[in-house]
């Protein structure tokens, strides 16, 4: 029913393996997702922000273009508000003078004015280019105007083309990222993955990556123009009038003061309300996948209970987030009108003085309303900036770790075609405080089935990890028809060996895929071929879509035991001379099984084979049998010698095999091994009871 | 299907609501005035020199602006509340909906599609009830009030309105409509090259088995080339979006100084009337502009809102009965009559025609392949499935007539996927029994031969469980899930194949210490193993659905050849022919 958790037994012997992990979902994410996110710091913020743009280096040219267009862009655009003023100034000046009586000179409008004993008009006009008696002058508005569309054209172009370049530049630094990620991924040690879980590393590569592309995006070309932008609007406003630039400023400090002390609530109410989500996630998750459960134990009230509290927990949290961070904006806006009105009132007193013109004080307030929004606007990037320079940290992390050992100089070359496997007195350990393997020695001949058998933790799949060479060994020797393993290239190695492992994972994509995975030039002959040899072809007959088949995330459309059929055709393909298995545990669906057993078996035949064994038949049957035991090879030869000397494989086998079903064992044993202790149709209960005393 | 969301889970926040749009509207207004009180200050103030008609005008500006904060204030707290009120109320709903279902909606639904529309497509629907609430209302009325206000200012002016606000509309418009596909298919092509990094970290050691790095490396290329190329166009689009929208607002504005000079120059407007209606072209430009940005959040909603609908409004094939048996004479029987089960619109039944009996301290086992319906059968007695067809009987009474709560205290069920909750140890025991005492756990954990690996954990029966139960071993969690159903003490238990994660050992010595304490409860086990059953006092062997072979084991041995070839195929495990 509940298909999600697929749980497997741990794989024996082996280093932990991680599971992904991470709610399903993942961050809350939508249009406002990346507001009041919680910024995660980064370690060394300089050290890994240099080095995130050292990487748009390779584009020096670009990066210069860019800078030097939103320089441009950024120029234009805060020049065109102070023409426009002049533009205002010819309406205004129009109006005055149309009042004016035509043919005097503006001096003596001014003294008539102040003979009128109106000082201020007076005042007024002295600040101001008139004409009496003449109106608008359109030639000269219409020509200020069109300067100023021109800018604004120019200014969008400008802006347009940067825009374009920095899209370029960053796509293309990005993408670098990736795939010095990727080609990292496959130069790293076995050992790197085993120290981190799975959702560790894939949240590195993905997520963190996804991460540095959208703040790069959004920080680089907002990040330039808002702070040219604040430079230029500050400039602009001293030239026009240093005192109302200074009143304008006397808010900017206020504007921060109130940013910081909302942001900084906002933050601790956000980090409530992502906190509340992920747990009230992580609730609805549980009374969903075990739905069954819940409603067999009669359990639904308590759960409806408790999912009720944190629902209500969430809201007053989400309440809270959503309430403070949106006063930011109704103030900043508040703190927007009060410069306003100040500049307003300063100014209009100062153009009734005559000392300011109307224009410069039209353009002034518009400055002042530029000002406020990128300061606002750096403040928000510098959050972004912050999350993509800690993310940029852990993907550098990553590029920095320690790569495989160098392939050797003098790389072998002989041709392995007969399977001999020698190990010579070989030491490994995960960890150098707990050695595992210790002064190792086996030797396996041409075509012999070796079966690895031991309690869980002996250390059988390090011991076939080691041919592989998953890891390097720390001391000794392992030699492939006599060649050292360490001096072969670890490609050339690998692709003599075939390897069925238990952890049935495939790849996304068809059957026919999935088996050519072992040989990327097999004809379809030669796939069909393989999985006819191993059972394959038989239940892919019964699939709708056969060899097209696509297998799913899940799998679901493939039972596990018909996994293990697809991975076994996979190693058949390859064709190797020397092949490692590692048998399942867990029972499949009994048919299916038997098919399993054969394609094994077909698999091994004329090869040199390691199992890593479960199944008595396998153990019986084979040539030599490795008893292992911390490390240690204790004891080895053939299931009736084994027996005969009566050590501890003898005790593994009473205590897994025999205790187990004595009936079915009975059977088995006394048809080839009379010397079997048991005796025959015990009831199951004193079996049990005969198993725990040995 | 989002309006009808909409209004059912806003009904009862009708009054913040309304709240909400007599403080926007109060807000607008204020805003729109503030303009209209500059244009005063210069034709009032400035062109004639009175001072003090600046200082009183600017005195009552301040106030207004007081006002418009407050009241902008209030309706974020309102639509704050509206917003969050209603997702809470929405995902409260769902779940509890889903907790209505039978097995066969989850089933059919899927646990994962569940948790995604009770969390992201709630919080989806919940963003843009709060967008609304919040900018979006203010848009219609700040535009509505600019356009008054502008006709005020200067009718004559006005036609400049509906050339400017289809221009910008349309701008955006052309970009959005590009920008939207190329979103989704960057989303898309970010989920493939997700995809390709995740199969070759989980299958690292397929890959370098196989020596395919050059192949995987090819295929990530692959990938990366075409999210790049996507991200490239998407980053022209975004790259477009600004410079044009600025372009707009400039060339308005200076088309509104042209033609306003005019009409100044005609004596028809005044400059500080110019100025104005420039500030009120701008305002109406920009919540155009905003309504256009939210427009595009309005069909994601919509797919999220039918998804959410889609839930609730399935009901439960499982119906609690209208008058429950509380009260029931037997006990520990099970009685399954002709029953049969069918998803509505299937050609062939998954169960059909299933009768059997079982009496306390009977065991019944069941085996048969993969896709038999094993558990769909174990399903139809807790009623996880009402059976379509024929009768399920517990203790003599139809489990539809049985009370829920009656019928919980007597089922005991081990699932096949051994789910554990989040908690510790002793609290997943509990989860059938809260009243159970430390002794109690540990004598179901003895039987359940899991008292080894509890007591060697430091922390014993508080050791922490992470969900699911990951931070165990399939085994061990297998035998802490039959604990939990031992702590139940039930009168029925029923095993989904639950023994198959342990070796033959402990799976022998488990039956066996299981066997003293079921003497007066009947058992259900589904099972693959034929080792784990041959025991059973009865043995079902399904087959596609149907009872093919029904006995002892010795008796199926002669009448069953299913059953033989089972038998034999495990045998030929065992001595690999």
């Amino acid at each position: 029913m509940s298909a999600t958790t697929t749980s497997k037994p741990p794989a024996t012997g082996g280093p932990p393996e991680g599971r992904p992990s991470g709610p399903p979902g993942g961050r809350p994410g939508g249009p406002m997702g990346g507001m009041g996110m919680p910024a995660e710091k980064a370690m060394n913020f300089s050290g890994s922000a240099k080095r995130l743009f050292n990487r748009l280096r390779p584009d020096r040219v670009g990066i210069m273009s860019v800078v030097v267009l939103a320089v441009i862009s950024v120029a234009l655009s805060v020049i065109g508000p102070k023409i426009l003023g002049h533009a205002t100034d010819l309406i205004f000046n129009g109006i005055i003078g149309k009042q004016l009586p035509f043919g005097i000179t503006k001096d003596a409008a001014i003294a008539g004015a102040r003979a009128a004993g109106n000082n201020t008009f007076a005042d007024l006009l002295t600040g101001m280019d008139v004409t009496p008696g003449v109106g608008i002058d359109f030639g000269a508005f219409g020509m200020v105007l069109l300067i100023v569309l021109a800018l604004y054209v120019a200014a969008s172009l400008f802006m347009l083309l940067q825009g374009l370049i920095l899209n370029h530049i960053v796509q293309r630094t990005v993408k670098k990222l990736r795939s010095d990620v990727e080609d990292k991924l496959n130069s790293l040690p076995l050992r790197y993955f085993d120290s981190k879980t799975r959702g560790e590393v894939l949240s590195r590569v993905t997520n963190d990556i996804d991460n540095i592309s959208q703040s790069l995006q959004q920080t680089l070309s907002q990040l330039l123009t808002s702070l040219l932008t604040v430079i230029g609007v500050l400039v602009m406003m001293f030239i026009i009038s240093p005192l109302l630039a200074i009143i304008g400023l006397v808010t900017v400090p206020l504007s921060a003061v109130v940013t910081a002390v909302i942001a900084k609530r906002s933050q601790k109410l956000f980090v409530a309300q992502w906190k509340n989500t992920g747990e009230l996630n992580g609730q609805i998750e549980e009374a969903f996948t075990g739905h069954s459960l819940v409603k067999v134990f009669g359990r639904q009230k308590e759960v409806e209970e408790v999912f009720g509290q944190k629902n209500e927990e969430l809201f007053k949290a989400s309440f809270g987030a959503q309430f403070v961070s949106g006063i930011i904006m109704p103030a900043m806006m508040f703190i927007g009108n009060l410069n306003y009105v100040l500049i307003a009132v300063v100014g209009g007193l100062r153009v009734a003085s005559g000392s300011m013109t109307l224009g410069d004080v039209q353009a002034f307030i518009q400055y002042s309303r530029q000002f406020t929004q990128p300061l606002t606007q750096l403040a928000s990037m510098a959050n972004v900036l912050q999350s993509g320079v800690a993310s940029a940290e852990r993907v550098f992390d990553l590029l920095d770790e320690a790569e495989l050992s160098p392939e050797p100089a003098i790389v072998s070359s002989k041709e392995v075609t007969r399977g001999r496997v020698e190990f010579k007195h070989v030491s490994f350990s995960y960890n150098p405080k707990t050695p595992l393997i210790e002064d190792l020695s086996l030797v396996a001949t041409p075509g012999q089935t070796v079966a690895i058998v031991g309690p869980t933790g002996a250390g059988k799949t390090t011991l076939v990890n080691l041919i592989m060479r998953f890891y390097e060994i720390n001391g000794g020797t392992i030699t492939l028809d006599g060649v050292d393993t360490a001096l072969m290239a670890r490609q050339a190695l690998r692709s003599k060996i075939g390897m069925v492992l238990q952890d049935t994972w495939l790849f996304g994509g068809t059957i026919r895929e999935t088996i050519a995975y072992g040989n990327l030039n097999a004809t379809e002959a030669d796939i069909q071929a393989a999985a006819r040899a191993t059972f394959v072809d038989r239940f892919v007959h019964s699939l709708p879509d056969g060899y097209d088949t696509v297998l799913d995330d899940e799998g679901t459309n493939v039972s596990s035991g018909e996994k293990q059929l697809l991975t076994i055709a996979r190693a058949f393909l390859a064709n190797p001379s020397l092949l490692i298995l590692d048998e399942a545990t867990s029972s499949v669906d009994t048919r299916t099984e038997v098919m399993v057993q054969r394609a094994m078996a077909a698999l091994r035949s004329d090869r040199t084979s390691f199992v890593i064994a479960h199944r008595l038949s396998t153990i019986r049957d084979a040539d030599l049998i490795l008893v292992m035991d911390a490390g240690k090879i204790v004891e080895q030869g053939t299931h009736a010698e084994l027996l005969a000397a009566g050590g501890a494989y003898y005790e593994l086998y009473n205590s897994q095999f025999l205790g187990a079903d004595v009936v079915e064992a009975a059977d088995t044993i006394s048809a080839d091994e009379a010397a079997a202790p048991a005796g025959p149709a015990v009831p199951a209960d004193a079996a049990a009871g005969a198993a725990t005393h040995t | 299907m989002l309006i009808s969301l909409l209004r059912t889970y806003l009904r009862p926040y009708k009054g913040p609501l309304s709240a909400v749009i007599v403080l926007q509207l109060i807000q607008t207004i204020a805003s729109l005035y503030l303009p209209s009180l500059n244009a005063d200050i210069i034709d009032k103030g400035i062109a004639v020199g009175d001072t003090d008609y600046i200082w009183s005008t600017g005195k009552w500006m301040l106030m207004v602006s007081g006002i418009q904060i407050l009241a902008a204030v209030a309706a974020v707290w309102f639509g704050a509340k509206t917003a969050m009120g209603f997702g809470r109320d929405l995902r409260a709903g769902i779940f509890h909906q889903v907790g209505t279902f039978s097995a066969r909606e989850v089933g059919t639904f899927g646990a994962p599609t569940l948790i995604t529309r009770t969390t992201n497509d709630v919080q989806q629907v919940q963003m843009l009830v709060l967008m609304v609430c919040t900018m979006f209302i203010s848009a219609p009325i700040m535009a509505i009030g600019g356009i008054y206000m502008a006709l005020q200012e200067d009718f004559g002016l006005s036609w400049l309105l509906v050339v400017c606000v289809p221009v910008l509309v349309g701008a955006i418009g052309l970009i959005v409509v590009r920008l939207v596909p190329q979103f989704r298919a960057l989303q898309v092509k970010i989920d493939t090259i997700n995809q390709v990094l995740r199969e070759q970290i989980t299958g690292m050691r397929v890959v370098r088995a196989f020596v395919r790095e050059d192949f995987e490396t090819k295929r990530f290329d692959t990938a990366n080339t075409d999210l790049t190329s996507t991200a490239l166009k998407v980053g022209k689009l975004m790259a477009m979006m600004f410079p044009v929208v600025m372009l707009v607002f400039n060339s308005s504005s200076v088309a509104v100084l042209w033609f306003g000079a005019h009409r100044i120059d005609d004596g028809n407007l005044q400059i500080g009337g110019l100025i104005a209606f420039l500030s009120y072209l701008m305002q109406i430009l920009l919540s155009v502009m905003m309504a256009t940005f939210m427009a595009t959040m309005i069909p994601r909603a919509a797919v999220c809102a039918d998804r959410i609908q889609e839930v609730l409004q399935t009901h439960s094939s499982v119906v609690p009965p209208a008058s429950p048996v509380t009260k029931v004479l037997s006990h520990a029987t099970l009685e399954l009559n002709d029953a049969a089960f069918a998803y509505p619109g299937a050609t062939d039944p998954v169960l059909r025609d299933i009768s059997f009996t079982v009496r306390p301290g009977e065991t019944t086992a069941i085996i048969g392949s993969t896709g038999a319906g094993k558990t769909t059968l174990l399903g139809l007695i807790p009623r996880l499935f009402d059976a379509t067809n024929g009768t399920v009987k517990v203790d003599g009474v139809d489990v539809r007539q049985l009370s829920p709560a009656l019928m919980a205290t007597k089922i005991g069920l081990v699932p096949q996927q051994p789910y554990l909750f989040s908690g510790t140890i002793a609290s997943n025991l509990r989860y059938g029994n809260p009243q159970a005492t430390d002794a109690d756990l540990w004598r179901a954990l003895r039987i359940a031969q899991a008292e080894d690996f509890v007591k060697a954990k430091p922390d014993g029966l508080q050791t922490p469980i992470s969900q699911g139960g990951t931070n165990v071993s399939g085994g061990q969690r297998q035998r802490l899930a039959i604990a939990r159903a031992l702590v139940r003490d039930p009168e029925i238990y029923l095993f989904d194949d639950s023994f198959s994660a342990l070796d033959l050992a402990t799976d022998a010595r488990l039956r066996a210490a299981l066997k003293p304490h079921t003497k007066q409860s009947a058992v259900v086990i589904v099972a693959q193993r034929v080792s784990t059953i041959k025991q059973a006092d009865q043995i079902l062997v399904l087959d596609d659905g149907a009872i093919i072979g029904k006995g002892t084991h010795e008796e199926l041995l002669q009448a069953c050849p299913t059953y033989v070839e089972i038998v034999e195929s495990q045998l030929t495990t065992e001595e690999a022919a």
